[in-house]
């Protein structure tokens, strides 16, 4: 069986900077997971469905735009609809130290700001991914 | 160049391995006149207003009068960004600057499902033209310059500002300012297209035509590096692309019939200013140069004005960081410093909150203040183009011209960027260096000071700026009655003109669009009309 951690790189909203959405699927890719990256543009609901699809252990979203706080807690909420309750999710990108607690009680793992290092985040996810059985 | 190992310094103990510039060239030790063996000032430099331009295009440069501060701004409800704009023209700013909110940017109405959480977040909402009308309240369009950052809708939303000076009883022949326009950098790094290229080539060029007829002193394209930098090029990627975007829109004006000199002097550029100090001026210096060669080696213009390359700098966003923030003034300061030192036209200094939201006003008076510190105090605007004849800048510019004819070379071979973009080539040089960079600083071979270096733990976090969000509801509430009260047939017809116009792919679309915009249509229902025309732009994953 392949135990590869499955990654899904994701941009919802309308914000086009994938920057660090590209840099951060390539660091994964360099530490051994398999990553899919969704492209530009993605609603919650594909988002959550490129998840289910992929069967992936990990949901990287990537948000720049200040959208989060409507974007984020509606994809959490469509995950635990679909029961995708084990995949760690995790966020990078402006999200101001306020936001943070709010995002962390609908269920995101974990939140990386302007300045957080690849290894951080690579580290976090090899340490906190639940792999399925 | 031989090393003489026999010289006490070279052999001498040095801090680094190697000693390289942000964009990681290696810089040596020293430079002297050895470097420059094949220098000569006319050809290489010419006095400021005289060509190549290297110098600067005035001859007298800050001594006839200072760049333009010009601070992009834009969030909330088009009243909120006005409110600001007031404040900014109080406070000595000279010209305006628009940042629309994303849903606009794509072509999307405020109440359109993909708005949803973005609707004033990162610019202004606007809608139609009312909210054009509400953003300039009580500000003369004919006595302000103003820059709208847009791209895709770039032709509507000049229109509607268009008509707003028609309203005010403003000459479109006063009107001053720019448009960014420039479509082929969203492809290339920032992703706010919407058409695919072809059709959205036609739409820029169409606005050329257009803007030399009827507006002639307003710049119809911005074309823009910025971006680039931005999503994480070296600075001569950022040079070399976008002088050849320039020659790409160029290249289709005049394949639409367009006379070079018709429309070459309202082209203008907008750089970004990164921490690099020299590598940065040596940018400057070198587009001049390259675009003046450029235009009457390649185009022969025959306009002088047609050569000279104006352009805006921006310091860059990226350099920032959400660690220690007020560090941020500093790194602005020396960026701002490069733009005025390379000779720019134009000046928009970042806020130090920039990393974690919109700026709020405090910060953002310190990122204005910055540009009049400079300008005022510093003793650097007394003369034209002071460090000319470094031997370092010099070498750095020559350098920088060099590494710009090589990419050229490239893409001449790969037919021009429009097929360059196509086969992904600029995307992925920008994602090489974006990574490469990145690694540098995770080995620290790079050092960003409070990020990798004296980090501080625990830091309190500084006030910033959040946007309403009861925003969207009455932005959704204000288009929806404005959809019920303006003359509905009216919009039809003038849409359904448009729709015919662009599927005759013949005339010029900018009438036919002014039309809809006077008739309130609105941005999404004019851009749902060319998209049924055109089609969208998909990205290919590269």
């Amino acid at each position: 069986m392949d135990d590869k951690i499955r990654v899904l790189v994701a941009k919802p909203g309308l914000d086009g900077h994938d920057r660090g959405a590209k840099v951060i699927a390539r660091a994964f890719r360099d530490a051994g997971f398999e990553v899919i990256y969704t492209g530009l543009r993605q609603t919650p609901e594909q988002v959550v469905n490129a998840a289910l699809q992929e069967d992936v252990d990990v949901v990287g979203l990537s948000v720049l735009s200040g959208a989060h706080m409507t974007l984020c807690p509606r994809i959490m909420e469509l995950m635990k609809k679909e029961r995708l309750n084990d995949v760690l999710v995790v966020i990078g990108g402006i999200i101001p130290d306020q936001d943070i607690s709010k995002l962390k009680g609908c269920g995101v793992a974990e939140i990386f700001q302007p300045g957080a290092s690849l290894e951080e985040i690579v580290t976090y996810v090899r340490k906190n991914v639940r792999k399925k059985q | 160049m031989a090393k003489d190992v026999s010289d006490p310094v070279k052999r001498g103990v040095q801090r680094l391995g190697a000693f390289t510039t942000v964009s990681g060239v290696p810089i040596e030790r020293l430079y002297t006149p050895e470097h420059l063996c094949d220098f000569d000032y006319e050809n290489d430099l010419g006095d400021p207003g005289r060509p190549p331009y290297t110098r600067g295009i005035y001859p007298t440069m800050y001594r006839g009068k200072h760049w333009t501060t010009r601070q992009f701004s834009g969030f909330g409800m088009a009243a909120d960004t006005n409110e600001r704009f007031h404040y900014l023209l109080k406070h000595g700013q000279h010209g305006l600057s628009v940042a629309f909110h994303l849903p606009t940017l794509m072509g999307y109405d405020s109440d359109h499902p993909m708005s949803e959480g973005e609707v004033g977040k990162c610019g202004v909402a606007i809608d139609s033209l009312a909210d054009m009308e509400r953003l300039f309240d009580g500000i003369p369009l004919d006595k302000i310059s103003t820059s709208m950052t847009t791209n895709a809708p770039a032709a509507i939303l000049w229109s509607m500002y268009l008509a707003v000076a028609e309203k005010q009883g403003a000459d479109w022949k006063n009107l001053r300012g720019t448009i960014q326009n420039d479509i082929l950098k969203e492809y290339i790094a920032q992703k706010t297209y919407i058409f695919p290229p072809r059709p959205s080539m036609k739409l820029i060029v169409d606005t050329f035509e257009f803007g030399s007829q009827h507006v002639p002193q307003w710049n119809t394209i911005s074309i823009s590096g910025y971006h680039i930098r931005e999503a994480g090029s070296t600075a001569l990627q950022e040079l070399a692309f976008t002088l050849y975007d320039g020659i790409e829109y160029v290249e289709w004006a005049r394949r639409a019939g367009l006379g070079v000199d018709d429309f070459a002097p309202r082209l203008s550029f907008f750089f970004n200013a990164h921490n690099d100090l020299f590598e940065e001026i040596a940018k400057y210096r070198a587009a001049r140069k390259v675009w003046y060669k450029v235009m009457t080696g390649r185009f022969e213009c025959k306009n002088e004005r047609s050569a000279m390359l104006r352009f805006h700098t921006q310091t860059a966003g990226c350099s920032l960081t959400a660690q220690q923030p007020y560090n941020n003034i500093v790194r602005v300061a020396i960026q701002a410093l490069a733009a005025v030192l390379g000779g720019t036209q134009s000046l928009h200094t970042n806020s130090l909150d920039e990393t974690l939201a919109l700026p709020t006003e405090h910060a953002s008076r310190i990122a204005l203040r910055t540009q009049q510190i400079i300008a005022r105090e510093s003793g650097i605007t007394n003369t034209a183009d002071p460090l000319a004849g470094s031997y370092f800048l010099e070498r750095l510019t020559l350098d920088m011209e060099k590494g710009c004819w090589e990419y050229f070379d490239r893409l001449d071979a790969m037919g021009g960027m429009v097929a360059a973009i196509e086969n992904g080539f600029p995307q992925r040089e920008i994602q090489d260096a974006s990574y490469e960079y990145q690694k540098a600083i995770e080995r620290k071979e790079k050092i960003i000071v409070g990020v990798n270096e004296f980090v501080m733990e625990n830091e309190a976090p500084i006030d910033i700026l959040l946007i309403d969000e009861s925003v969207t509801k009455r932005q959704v509430e204000q288009l929806q009655k404005l959809r019920q009260t303006r003359d509905n047939n009216r919009v039809r017809q003038t849409l359904e003109a448009l729709r015919q116009a662009a599927t005759g792919n013949s005339a010029n679309m900018m009438p036919y669009i002014l039309d809809c915009v006077r008739a309130y249509a609105t941005l999404g229902e004019i851009c749902d009309a060319l998209r049924s025309v055109y089609g969208v732009y998909e990205e290919p994953i590269f």
